[in-house]
């Protein structure tokens, strides 16, 4: 049980702290990286709970191909790579305001509905998951697999070079 | 483990999430912060299915993933036009259906 606190400690310390970086930081590139420590540290969240596909999805689908997409977005959109440019407003006092109101807001709420609930972490299998999948959820699951074959084929459209006449 | 550390965890990557989509002016920047706020949601999702017990919290956290991989490719095709018609990608420039 201590174990379980004191990893859970360090992985969220180390997400938050990651994720304030992927915020402030001026380099795009590191942005992106801090990014990568932050999605790890989810799916080391998903397997301490006992989410091991979705822990193991996290990996793949986020590490291994988002920010892969991001490192291809921001070398394409990178004119001058010694050029400091702007990537923060001059004024960032009401985005500070407003996060730390939601911010107490949803600590207030939490601390207020969940105080003292214990989290049992049971694992859930690969099995139960995929049985659940495709028997209740086959409809959405087919639904999401369209959506992705769309928005495929819409990036495809929309990030075409237009030939010229 | 409770219930909250899990929780709280969530609500305050969100916050930072959202404080990356108002502060930030680089489209793919915004875009990373809108990674965050997704990853705040899934880590509650599945803190509430593994609380119940019951594997809904994992499919629901799959959904999310599968729909936030399809946003990133459109937004970042996006940026990328953007980045090819103006040759800059800050989303302050980006004003033309402004009244």
């Amino acid at each position: 049980m201590i174990a379980e606190h004191v990893a859970f400690g360090i992985i969220a310390a180390v997400m938050v702290a990651s994720a304030l970086r992927v915020v402030t930081t001026r380099d795009i590139v590191h942005a992106a990286l801090y990014l990568v420590i932050v999605l790890a540290g989810v799916a080391a969240l998903f397997l301490l709970v006992g989410a091991e596909f979705t822990g193991i999805t996290q990996v793949l689908i986020y590490i291994g191909a988002v920010i892969v997409l991001f490192l291809f977005g921001i070398m394409l959109t990178r004119s001058d790579f010694d050029q400091d440019e702007e990537t923060d407003h001059k004024r960032k006092f009401p985005a500070i305001l407003t996060a730390l109101l939601l911010l107490a807001v949803m600590i207030g709420a939490l601390v207020d509905r969940f105080d003292d609930l214990k989290l049992d972490a049971n694992p859930q299998t690969t099995a139960q998951v995929s049985d659940e999948l495709f028997s209740q959820y086959i409809v959405p699951f087919e639904a999401v697999s369209v959506l992705l074959l769309a928005a495929l084929i819409g990036a495809i459209v929309i990030a075409r070079r237009e030939e010229g006449g | 483990m409770l219930l909250n550390e899990m929780l709280l965890l969530g609500a305050v990557l969100f916050c930072i999430g959202v404080y990356g989509v108002l502060a930030r002016r680089n489209g793919v920047l915004v875009l990373m912060a809108i990674e965050l706020i997704l990853n705040a949601v899934n880590i509650n999702l599945i803190a509430f299915g593994a609380f119940h017990d019951n594997v809904m919290g994992q499919i629901f956290a799959l959904f999310v993933i599968t729909v936030a991989a399809a946003e990133v490719g459109i937004g970042l095709a996006i940026v990328l036009l953007l980045y090819r018609n103006r040759r800059s990608i800050d989303l302050d420039q980006v004003d033309l259906m402004k009244g």
